[in-house]
């Protein structure tokens, strides 16, 4: 199934500038730090509450489709895109807290890891019922053609969600209602032990835009310009008043289902096969390449994400765990 | 005004709170060009438009999941389940999202899923059930169940200004049959309070939708052999008025639970351990349920009438709870 053209005359053959591309290389690195310390070590260090779903390796998804949303833009996230939150201005201390069960998480300890949005910032929080998440984009979108707002949706899943009947539900009302969502998939080709052959009968998620009546394409997600662009398309349609598109992002899901998963069904030549297309270290060689950053400031950004999350442990570390009482709170709003 | 129905309140209610809040707008099968399939939104489509009277195709989980997602963003959608029944469909967007926003991250969902419920109507077991209690027992939710025009009008209104998901029962069989004064102002109905439809002094019985008037008509028979029947119309089953059950209770002693749903988990067990936790010294004879057996409704009319509780359970009964 090869690409389908985009709608309209919009189609961006421009790419990011150097700025916005050291930019995007910031927030996959700080991702990739954070997930990376929760990971590897304070979960083996049984500071982390709960489990750990990291997204090594596919950064460049979260990146590349929301690094240029306008702040109004919502986004329904997945367990998978903790980038989302970063380049909302969610700080890493809060997302750490939030992993740790602490007060001062995004849930304040009501549910764990990356159960968390905010509303002040447009980020939908999902429910472990992956695929709720596309009728809610579909109502996300809908608020905003019926207001006559410009704002989209960003809808985000991976291959395992689209087997949910809410995705295929809510595809189908976002299309037939005309939602400005641009749908992304986060093709990571495993959910938890299920491959992709075992999830679908068809070869791509893309494969079933047409069903749904929008355009789908089909994008490197280990290429963050590629996203960049691709998810890029789907934003300007959907905010000129062309509707939903479904951007499959092709990449690979690094560690296991989570952090207790070793992931001893896949096989271990196909983490060598994408190891070697790092989205993190294909972006660094492409700008060293254009001379964009050297290698030695590239250097120094890692050592300068390494203490932002040094001091972010530090202080999540000592946050205080919620009152037992707070188990009462909130189960009802008084919003007038 | 006239003589208003049940169910031309229910269109009235949603009708003033859409002309009043621009943020209202309505969604489901067959409500816009049709004007749903029992008439509650006739109309509203030429008045209001089609981006606010918005038909949808058949998939009740995303016509609630895409509620959620519009009143996140701030607006006030009110979603059509075409029978009740149906609402099944769309249980996890309900319990699983729509009730725990609130409680998991602060995020307010002011929706209403609002359906026709209840048998009477020889509808079957997929056109007639009660399924209040499956979301009775979902912390977040709020659970209506009007008996009276003047309520459903009120407490439609009520659960479209609330800002939590209320699930609204509107029982079919009243649809038509109850028809009242109402009067010409923007009248609002608590949600959280019972009514005393009937006060009396000898057993109180506590019920609420269609089943609040088989009680009416017990109590007006029983009244000629003396026996004074305090008739309570809970409104709401999430949260419900337990200071009214009480108050009642404490003031006859002897009590009658009262439902068209089925037994087993109904809401008049979880009114019997209230009472019993509650009001144990008060009572004067064993809390007495009156409820559909633990079948799913039957259709043919033989059936459906042995199903349905009625006005001459509820005088068998209080007869009995009288001579204890």
């Amino acid at each position: 199934m090869k690409s389908q053209p985009a709608v309209g005359e919009s189609s961006s053959s421009h790419l990011p500038g150097a700025e916005k591309l050291a930019q995007m290389l910031y927030y996959m690195k700080l991702t990739r730090e954070i997930e990376d310390r929760i990971e590897r070590k304070l979960y083996r260090q049984g500071k982390i509450v709960g489990g750990v779903y990291v997204g090594r390796g596919q950064e460049a998804i979260s990146v590349g489709s929301a690094i240029d949303l306008e702040e109004e833009d919502a986004i329904c996230v997945s367990h998978r895109d903790m980038a989302a939150f970063l380049i909302r201005g969610v700080t890493p201390r809060q997302i750490l807290a939030q992993y740790m069960g602490r007060k001062t998480g995004l849930t304040g300890g009501k549910d764990a890891n990356m159960h968390m949005g905010s509303i002040e910032k447009n980020l939908i929080a999902f429910v472990s019922m992956l695929g709720d998440s596309i009728p809610i984009a579909a109502g996300v979108g809908l608020s905003f053609r019926i207001r006559k707002m410009k704002q989209v949706v960003l809808c985000f899943f991976g291959d395992g969600a689209t087997s949910r009947g809410d995705w295929h539900e809510g595809m189908n009302m976002a299309a037939v209602l005309h939602c400005p969502v641009v749908f992304v998939c986060n093709n990571n080709q495993y959910a938890y032990s299920t491959p992709l052959e075992r999830q679908m009968p068809v070869e791509n998620v893309a494969d079933r835009a047409p069903a749904y009546g929008m355009p789908g394409e089909i994008v490197d997600g280990n290429d963050v310009v590629a996203v960049w662009e691709a998810v890029g398309r789907g934003i300007d349609r959907a905010r000129s008043g062309g509707g939903s598109s479904l951007i499959e992002c092709k990449t690979f899901r690094m560690t296991g289902h989570s952090a207790h998963d070793d992931a001893g069904y896949v096989p271990k030549e196909l983490f060598e096969e994408w190891k070697k297309k790092d989205p993190i270290l294909r972006l660094e060689e492409s700008l060293e390449e254009q001379q964009i950053l050297t290698r030695a400031e590239i250097g120094d950004m890692t050592r300068r994400i390494a203490a932002e999350i040094d001091e972010a442990v530090a202080l999540a570390e000592k946050d205080p765990f919620p009152a037992p009482e707070e188990c009462l709170s909130g189960v009802y709003s008084d919003e007038q | 005004m006239g003589l208003t129905t049940y169910v031309e309140a229910i269109r009235q209610g949603i009708w003033e709170e859409m002309a009043r809040d621009p943020r209202v707008f309505v969604l489901g099968e067959d409500i816009g060009v049709y004007g749903g399939a029992f008439k509650v939104t006739k109309g509203m489509l030429e008045e209001f438009g089609e981006d606010r009277v918005v038909d949808t195709p058949i998939s009740e989980s995303a016509i609630v999941g895409t509620a959620i997602g519009a009143a996140m963003m701030g607006l006030r959608p009110v979603a059509e389940m075409q029978f009740a029944d149906f609402i099944s469909c769309a249980f996890d967007q309900i319990t699983n999202f729509a009730a725990k926003c609130h409680y998991r991250w602060g995020a307010s969902v002011p929706i209403v899923v609002r359906g026709p419920s209840g048998g009477g109507i020889h509808g079957g077991p997929f056109h007639s059930q009660n399924p209040e209690m499956y979301f009775v027992h979902t912390p977040g939710l709020k659970v209506v169940c009007p008996a009276t025009a003047y309520d459903a009008k009120g407490l439609i209104k009520a659960a479209i200004r609330d800002p939590n998901p209320v699930i609204f029962f509107e029982h079919k069989f009243l649809y038509r049959r109850i028809k009242e004064e109402l009067p010409g102002d923007d009248f609002v109905v608590p949600i959280g309070k019972a009514s005393i439809r009937r006060s009396g002094s000898d057993i109180s019985v506590v019920t609420y939708g269609a089943m609040v008037f088989e009680a009416l008509e017990a109590a007006r028979e029983l009244e000629k052999e003396g026996i004074d029947l305090e008739v309570i119309d809970m409104r709401s089953l999430l949260p419900f008025d337990r200071e009214a059950v009480l108050e009642s209770v404490r003031k006859t002693s002897k009590v009658i639970l009262l439902h068209e749903d089925t037994r087993t988990g109904g809401f008049a067990g979880e009114l019997a351990a209230t009472i019993a936790e509650e009001a144990f010294e008060y009572l004067d004879g064993p809390i007495r349920r009156i409820t559909a057996p633990d079948t799913p409704v039957p259709f043919s009319p033989p059936l459906e009438e042995f199903f349905l509780p009625g006005a001459a359970d509820v005088i068998r009964v209080a007869r009995e709870l009288n001579a204890y």
